[in-house]
């Protein structure tokens, strides 16, 4: 009875010392997250007023999401392209991270220093510098000049024309040329993808392709019976951690949007609005899209 | 009579590869064209994520003459360094320099700090209603900053504390455009990518057996004693590439930069207004009636990105192996 009491006691104690260490998030969690996540979507019904004493809300109902949607010119047009190449690229960053990573995980001379190049985009692809390097004119005018000079077509160009004039499945072609042309976005908003399609890989344990291989599997059969659903799971990290990398980044246009509506126009409630919509169409993709890639998870144990 | 010996190898190879029906030589020209191709195709795609920094680095250094010179493509017939001396006068550099430093030093060792114990009390105890605030971190990551970013940016003009500081002066504090709030959201987890940091070292604490912690209890070491001295040093690797991580993240972030440190000079704020700032240097100094050209102004725009990121490319030469080799060698499972 005593020892019970005793065990009671230490299972108390542990839950306190465990809720001692979690409190920064929980009180950082309630005010900075709760709080303004509620107050934001207050404001989106609200026509927010800021004088210097202080902010003034009038309630008037849906009317920031009616004019999102009926009355703003460009919202509706940018929120379907931010939402279109946010798809297409995901899918794209995915594809490519795992080829990628299957690649460098192979034994080769200076494998350390092709690695140390595929991540550099971590680094140098991150916040503002993106969006800066985005708009390079320069670069644009510079390649352009030198295709004008040699006067010679881009070999993609020319494998573009010729499929286009065969006329089959035309905006089948136009999207696959669109991620061969931006395959430059692609390979630097995939680097934290690849580090975990890599540390996925490696722990896969090696007897599994020394079986398969002495039971006839060739490498090809391998890669579908043994890689793929080993690291399964990992296709569900990264799609959602591709998603939500989209969202933060700088050129996003839907963000831009909204930070100038804020921060320019003072519109706080028509921005909110536009925020909600925004994150609401997000989280619908991701929940809908980790449901179907859920179910073809495997787990090994 | 070396010639002798590789031709016994040749022959020896080639009565393998009979003796196997031609399977060898179909497997070694397999290989060896596998081997191209990839070398190819790695090398490729070096040069697609280099390219634009060796573009940028050859640009710096041109003239601005050089710069409609279809002659020139990367190397420049004028030699210069002004264009660096331009864009470190735009941006203040050494001034915006060291405060970038000092504050992505500050807010990276914080974060840290706060999201490894919150990644250890996820890990390591049992508590009632745990898997709800884990899901609820896990919402931290999902949320994009930008939903709340209209009610932070009024929470933070008018700030209050339970009404206190209305109580007693008769007005709200404003806070914005001070470090202030961003260093009290770093305390409490909610800076750029916490979440994630918090998910990584959680994942780092699970893996580690029981029976360590269980050996330290026994003992006599209390709960805090048993991480700091047991746990700590054992989870440096992932500690330090999550650190790198936030340091770097911090150093480039656009976001929280623009909405909270404002007031002070980053070399991220800097870099975004460097072109407007050339604009008007253009039309007031040397008074140039249209402004920057466009071609210069992305010369003195790729001078300063340069400029921010050497100091993260020396950082990186040097802590490479922390950056990448835990994590990959930790791993990131669900």
């Amino acid at each position: 009875m005593k020892k019970q009491k005793n065990l009671a006691g230490l299972q108390r104690r542990k839950a306190i010392s465990g809720y001692l260490f979690i409190l920064p998030f929980i009180i950082g969690f309630l005010a900075f997250m709760v709080k303004p996540l509620f107050q934001s979507l207050y404001m989106s019904f609200c026509d927010v007023q800021v004088s210097p004493e202080g902010i003034t809300n009038v309630f008037i109902g849906i009317d920031n999401f009616l004019r999102a949607f009926t009355v703003d010119t460009e919202f509706n047009r940018l929120l379907l392209e931010e939402i279109s190449r946010m798809c297409i690229n995901a899918l794209a960053i995915m594809v490519f991270s795992f080829f990628v990573a299957l690649i460098l995980n192979q034994k080769f001379k200076g494998r350390a220093l092709v690695r140390a190049i595929f991540f550099l985009p971590v680094i140098l692809s991150s916040g503002v510098i993106l969006g800066v390097e985005y708009d390079n004119a320069l670069l644009a005018s510079v390649q352009s000049m030198v295709e004008e000079t040699t006067n010679t077509a881009s070999v993609s160009d020319a494998i573009q024309e010729i499929l286009m004039t065969t006329g089959i499945g035309v905006s089948a072609f136009e999207i696959v040329f669109d991620i061969v042309d931006g395959i430059y976005d692609v390979a630097i908003a995939s680097g934290i993808q690849i580090i975990i399609f890599l540390s996925g890989l490696q722990t896969i344990s090696t007897n599994m392709y020394e079986a398969a291989a002495i039971e006839g599997c060739t490498a090809w059969e391998s890669l579908w019976k043994i890689t793929f659903p080993m690291i399964s799971s990992l296709f569900l990290v990264n799609w959602i951690y591709t998603i939500v990398d989209f969202c933060m980044r700088t050129d996003n246009e839907v963000i831009d949007k909204i930070s100038t509506q804020m921060i320019t126009h003072i519109n706080y409630g028509f921005a909110s609005a536009m925020s909600w919509i925004y994150f609401l169409i997000v989280i619908a993709i991701i929940g809908v899209s980790s449901f179907i890639i859920s179910k073809g998870v495997y787990y090994y144990d | 009579m070396t010639k002798k010996k590789t031709n016994s190898n040749q022959m020896g190879f080639w009565e393998r590869n009979r003796r196997s029906e031609g399977y060898l030589l179909k497997k070694v020209l397999k290989d060896i064209s596998w081997k191209i191709a990839r070398v190819v195709l790695l090398f490729g795609m070096c040069f697609l994520i280099l390219q634009p920094i060796l573009m940028k680095i050859s640009v710096s250094i041109m003239e601005e003459q050089d710069l409609y010179n279809a002659m020139v493509i990367s190397i420049p017939e004028h030699f210069t360094t002004d264009n660096y001396h331009r864009a470190a006068e735009f941006m203040d550099y050494a001034k915006s320099l060291l405060n970038t430093a000092v504050v992505s030093l500050s807010i990276a060792i914080l974060q840290i700090t706060v999201c490894t114990l919150v990644g250890y009390g996820f890990a390591r105890f049992e508590f009632p209603l745990k898997k709800f605030w884990f899901a609820c971190v896990i919402m931290v990551i999902i949320i994009p900053p930008q939903t709340i970013s209209t009610s932070l940016h009024l929470h933070f003009r008018y700030f209050d504390i339970f009404g206190l500081s209305k109580l007693i002066t008769g007005e709200t504090i404003n806070l914005r455009g001070s470090v202030l709030p961003y260093y009290l959201m770093s305390a409490g987890c909610m800076g750029l990518k916490n979440g994630l940091y918090i998910y990584m070292i959680r994942q780092f604490f699970r893996n580690i057996p029981k029976e360590l912690e269980e050996a330290a209890y026994v003992d006599g070491c209390g709960t805090l004693r048993t991480f700091v001295s047991i746990m700590l040093p054992d989870a440096k690797p992932i500690l330090t590439s999550c650190f790198l991580f936030s340091f770097v993240w911090q150093w480039t972030d656009g976001f929280y930069s623009k909405m909270f440190l404002g007031n002070i000079k980053l070399l991220a704020t800097q870099l975004a207004v460097i072109a407007d700032r050339m604009d008007a240097w253009m039309v007031n100094v040397m008074k140039v009636p249209g402004g920057a050209s466009v071609g210069y102004t992305n010369c003195i725009v790729s001078t300063g990105t340069l400029m921010v990121i050497v100091p993260l490319l020396i950082l990186y030469l040097f802590a490479q192996k922390g950056f990448v080799e835990s994590l990959s060698s930790s791993g990131i499972k669900m």
